[in-house]
């Protein structure tokens, strides 16, 4: 398992949430732009790669409880998004890359892609 | 995850903790004309490092033990306060939050900073101490309350007793208000995490609510309504609304069958799996429709890992389409 901070510093993504502690640890990957993938999918403690960059994502990850998002290729999240990221203690980031692009990288530090089996 | 929230609660409380709730009331204070010999007596007797120089009611400076320190060196111990104290003292109002406090310690460098009301009168003093001791009693009267609140949850079925009780929750859910989207299946969670449900199956129950909850505001006319009866083994989740209703139940459940718009596909939905994704969460999925008057879907999660097997036959498991 990796940190958060360690995805940031790696990956040189930019964190959008200001008062979550970065210590929180990663325990998978999963990229999807649909949410009921998502829901499906992805397991507590992954991380999650996006396109998207509305409200919905902050409920999804508040539910799945998901150490944090990365939304892709410059999507950034309004100021409302943000406000309810940091009310549910959802740690958002964005990044100019790709999707692929940061599967990739995660991938190369070790993270793996296990999806939620039911 | 708790770390996370742990952490976040602080600064919480930094921000909304008001001073008056921290510092020390009972100030000891001396009169500018106080020698300092005799407040070398003063800091002694009350194991204080500093104290707040009034002048008829009205703070004039403070004086600390290093002052007293360079008049012992320099052999002035029998001059007035007055001559020796800092007469631009740090004050924060009382009624701002910790965090101002926070702010002008590390700014000013002090040890202790006096607490002044609107009308600018000494109200108390406040030192780093103080404000470490006020946050734990703070987090812990909080923590108190969490876990107070968590026991009686956990302890309704026992308390209230009949032959058999349930607690109901009803959420309405408007149609395409998305900004809501997640807020009853998010209470849903927190209640059954109040009530010490297993985070498995807290989990089952919160993706199913989401997918239901989805559902009302993308499809649903006029919105609908999310009803929750928990009983100490069980869970009973019925979503209901007034149209358009399914045309084919059975195309509908098949995954990646959806009949969302292209605008909706666009955030994210619309893929075609929320109802795939209850069956799959669910113990039992019943889902019943008629075009143009209304869906209800009823979905049951057992509480409890070996209930399913006592209390139900096992083709009930399966899910009912009609």
């Amino acid at each position: 398992m990796i940190s958060l901070r360690e995805v940031i510093e790696k990956l040189k993504v930019e964190p959008l949430t200001s008062n979550q502690s970065l210590d929180h640890q990663v325990a998978s990957g999963y990229a999807s732009d649909l949410l009921s993938c998502v829901m499906k999918g992805a397991k507590k403690d992954a991380i999650w790669i996006t396109l998207q960059s509305h409200l919905n994502v902050v409920a999804v990850a508040s539910l799945l409880g998901l150490s944090g998002v990365i939304m892709t290729e410059g999507n950034r999240p309004d100021p409302e998004t943000l406000a309810k990221a940091e009310n549910e203690g959802v740690i958002l980031m964005v990044t100019p890359k790709t999707t692929f692009t940061v599967v990739g990288e995660l991938t190369s530090l070790g993270l793996k892609g296990e999806a939620e089996e039911r | 995850m708790s770390q996370v929230l742990k952490f976040t609660k602080i600064q919480e409380l930094i921000y909304e903790l008001p001073i008056e709730r921290v510092m020390k009331k009972n100030v000891i204070k001396v009169s500018p004309d106080t020698l300092m010999t005799e407040l070398k007596e003063v800091l002694r007797i009350n194991r204080i490092s500093g104290v707040p120089v009034l002048e008829e009611g009205h703070l004039v400076g403070v004086i600390s033990i290093e002052d007293l320190i360079k008049a012992l060196v320099e052999g002035d111990t029998q001059a007035p306060v007055k001559k020796r104290m800092a007469t631009k003292p740090i004050t924060v109002r009382e009624s701002d939050s910790v965090v101002e406090a926070v702010k002008k310690f590390t700014q000013y460098k002090v040890g202790r900073l006096l607490v002044v009301n609107d009308q600018g009168e000494l109200a108390g003093i406040l030192t780093g101490g103080d404000i470490t001791r006020g946050l734990l009693e703070a987090i812990s009267l909080d923590y108190h309350a969490e876990e107070i609140s968590r026991y009686r949850a956990k302890h309704i079925f026992e308390d209230i007793v009949s032959d058999q009780t349930s607690l109901i929750l009803r959420y309405s859910v408007k149609s395409k208000d998305f900004k809501s989207g997640g807020r009853a299946s998010s209470k849903l969670k927190r209640a059954l995490d109040r009530l010490g449900a297993i985070p498995e199956v807290i989990r089952r129950v919160a993706i199913s609510a989401y997918e239901a909850e989805m559902n009302l505001i993308i499809h649903a006319d006029e919105g609908g309504e999310l009803i929750a009866e928990m009983q100490p083994d069980v869970i009973r989740i019925t979503v209901s609304d007034h149209g358009p209703g399914i045309p084919d139940v059975n195309r509908a459940m098949s995954p990646g069958f959806s009949t969302a718009p292209n605008w909706i596909r666009e955030l994210g939905f619309g893929a075609g799996m929320g109802l795939a994704n209850i069956k799959k969460c669910a113990d039992y999925m019943k889902l019943e429709s008629q075009a143009g008057v209304g869906t209800q879907l009823e979905i049951v999660i057992y509480l409890k890992p070996d209930s399913s097997d006592e209390t139900t036959p096992s083709e009930e498991k399966k899910q009912e389409l009609s």
